[in-house]
């Protein structure tokens, strides 16, 4: 009798435990978030003021664009680690289009875009490389491509209306800042209320039952890597007209790093079979009100990289799936 | 009588399998040094050719690690970190002695890289993140040691440090006599020892590994804590040769140290590999970097444009070779 309840209590002690964890990684994102909010709200001076939200939604918008994208790979159980090297070379694309007007300017930067991620998604589903292998070629020597492209120049750039994109608003919203949250809406629509959405899930839970289950695995791969690629390649093109100019030696250095981190800090975990999109949006607000908390407290460069690392062993850690 | 004439068919396969991963890059190697010989007149000369061998020599030193890594199924993305901290801090402790100068940034960044083991080891998190957060936190460090980069420490001339960098033998650098003892030894202990066995059994099949006994979690910690340490190694000769702890070194280095190990044919799913094949790969990439500068109209960005090339080739080939 005692040794029954004993077992029974260490049950569900080990189930309450294993629920935390699972709450933790499920909303650890949103009470982070708060937490980082109140804080700055009692002890940072000029936090809560509509420009410095707008100042923080700007920094966010690339990363966002570009998270959204990596969080349907990693559903799919892949990665994609070209993301930076895509956005540099929409950036080096820009300059040479512009004279025929921002349209061909865009159209082809993300035409660009599009190819890149089909490539990566053919060598995944096609040819059957790992998505972490397949994409570092590209990774390697896409940045590379694109300094051939621009000849290792950093072009200004002066088209008013392209520029506009980075500096116009709408409603006194940031023309990124929107774009951002369309595509965040656009990206949970499909990965929630389409039949493509539930098939990356579906490939990303379990490739093999989902080849012999009739799923068409390798057009949806393929698909899923092309979208990270032209959304890359609008973070790209977004970057580069807020900088007004082109500069594809810096254009989303780390990307790959800040993209995944707020990937996997919004709980969508590593192995794949869910895509979490609003947890994304929150792990890229996290990540951004991170890195301001440090700036605006005059911490330098070097602490706030130091703990960014920490911060993103510790998300991994909580958010890891165990043997 | 007809079964001993007609040998079995798949082990043949294998066997020339086998040789086009083993010799591929050999042979590539051996053509691209014929051509450049005879095409450009100043590329067979000795000077040439020692600077060649030198400026290879730390790149080895970097890819030896990453073969060990690479060979249990994991990747250290730090590496180019830990080579630029590892100059850096040889820099500094240039003015206590040749001792602190080399040990030092052994030592640190041997640490970083037992954790990276330690991490990926006990917690069974992805070797890519935990070495991506490793790489910021050693730039991280880096930066605050050098007042946010603005500092470049300076190594006496006449220190005995800078002979480790400067000094030669019948013209050849002491670098390139260190990758190759290092080369050697890796061989040696890759092959001929227990931890090698360990290396390939757990890259192999991890699973199996355990089951057998293999101390597979040791393996992972010591191949990191190597690959760590051989970063700094490279980043210490490197500010000897320089004379000073350049800040801005070995950004995407980490990317050229996966893609020569690839090419010499070692599986990035690990479970094979070879130190000599990691060694051609250096020389190979080293060779056509070398013809790209003396064909003065292609910029050094063409370089890792070859490289992803080149990766994407292996990488493509060793899947369908292994059909």
């Amino acid at each position: 009798m005692t040794q029954a309840t004993t077992r029974a209590a260490t049950r569900t002690a080990a189930s309450t435990a294993a629920a935390r964890t699972r709450w933790l990684q499920d909303n650890g994102v949103y009470v982070a978030v708060g937490v980082l909010l109140l804080f700055n709200a009692l002890f940072t001076a000029n936090f809560l003021t509509l420009g410095n939200f707008t100042t923080q939604l700007v920094q966010a918008a690339p990363v966002l664009i570009v998270a959204l994208g990596m969080a349907l790979v990693i559903g799919t159980e892949g990665v994609d680690l070209s993301v930076g090297a895509v956005m540099a070379l929409a950036a080096a694309i820009i300059p040479l289009y512009l004279g025929a007007g921002p349209l061909m300017a865009i159209t082809m930067a993300l035409a660009v875009g599009v190819l890149a991620g089909a490539f990566n998604g053919f060598l995944v589903a096609k040819v059957g490389i790992q998505p972490i292998v397949a994409t570092l070629a590209l990774l390697v020597g896409g940045r590379g491509l694109a300094l051939v492209i621009a000849d290792g120049q950093l072009v200004q750039l002066h088209d008013e209306t392209f520029l506009e994109l980075g500096t116009g608003d709408v409603l006194g919203i940031p023309i990124s800042v929107l774009v951002a949250g369309v595509l965040a809406l656009v990206v949970a629509g499909v990965t929630n209320r389409t039949t493509f959405g539930r098939q990356l899930v579906a490939i990303g839970g379990n490739r093999k039952a989902a080849t012999l289950a009739g799923l068409p695995v390798d057009r949806v791969l393929i698909g899923v890597y092309a979208i990270t690629g032209v959304l890359a390649a609008i973070a790209g093109v977004l970057a580069t007209s807020r900088l007004a100019a082109s500069d594809p030696a810096d254009m989303g250095l780390l990307m790959e790093l800040s993209a995944i981190t707020a990937v996997v800090v919004g709980g969508t975990p590593l192995t794949g079979g869910k895509v979490r999109v609003l947890g994304t949006v929150f792990g890229v607000i996290l990540m951004q009100l991170v890195r301001a908390t440090l700036i605006k407290h005059n911490l330098p460069d070097s602490i706030a990289q130091m703990i960014q690392a920490a911060i993103i062993i510790a998300a991994v850690y909580v958010a890891r799936e165990r043997k | 009588m007809t079964t001993t004439t007609t040998p079995p068919a798949v082990p043949r396969a294998a066997a020339r399998t086998k040789v086009l991963q083993r010799q591929g890059a050999a042979v590539a190697l051996v053509l691209v040094v014929a051509v450049s010989w005879l095409v450009f007149p100043r590329f067979g000369s000795p000077d040439n050719l020692r600077d060649l061998a030198l400026q290879g020599s730390f790149l080895a030193v970097i890819a030896i690690g990453m073969t060990f890594v690479i060979i249990t199924g994991g990747i250290d993305l730090s590496v180019g970190s830990l080579y630029a901290l590892g100059g850096v801090l040889a820099a500094w402790g240039s003015q206590y002695g040749f001792l602190v100068a080399l040990a030092l940034p052994l030592v640190v960044c041997g640490v970083i890289g037992l954790i990276n083991g330690l991490l990926i080891a006990r917690t069974n998190m992805a070797p890519f993140i935990v070495t991506l957060a490793s790489l910021l936190f050693a730039r991280g460090l880096l930066l605050a040691i050098t007042d946010e980069g603005a500092n470049t420490y300076q190594i006496p001339a006449d220190s005995a440090f800078v002979e480790l960098g400067r000094g030669t033998v019948f013209g050849f650098g002491y670098p390139i006599f260190i990758a190759a003892v290092l080369a050697v030894l890796g061989g040696v202990v890759l092959n001929r020892t227990g931890f090698g066995q360990n290396v390939f059994a757990t890259g192999g099949a991890e699973q199996s590994a355990v089951l057998l006994g293999v101390p597979v979690a040791k393996t992972k910690v010591l191949v990191y804590t190597m690959s760590g340490t051989l970063a700094g190694l490279a980043g210490a000769l490197t500010a000897a040769y320089l004379q000073s702890g350049v800040t801005v070194i070995g950004v995407g280095l980490e990317l050229d140290a996966i893609a020569v190990v690839v090419i010499g044919g070692t599986l990035l799913t690990g479970g094979m590999g070879t130190i000599l094949g990691t060694v051609i790969g250096v020389g190979l990439i080293k060779v056509i970097q070398n013809v790209i500068n003396q064909i003065g109209t292609l910029d050094s960005n063409y370089q890792s444009v070859v490289s992803g090339v080149f990766l994407l080739i292996v990488v493509v080939l060793q899947r369908i070779l292994r059909r």
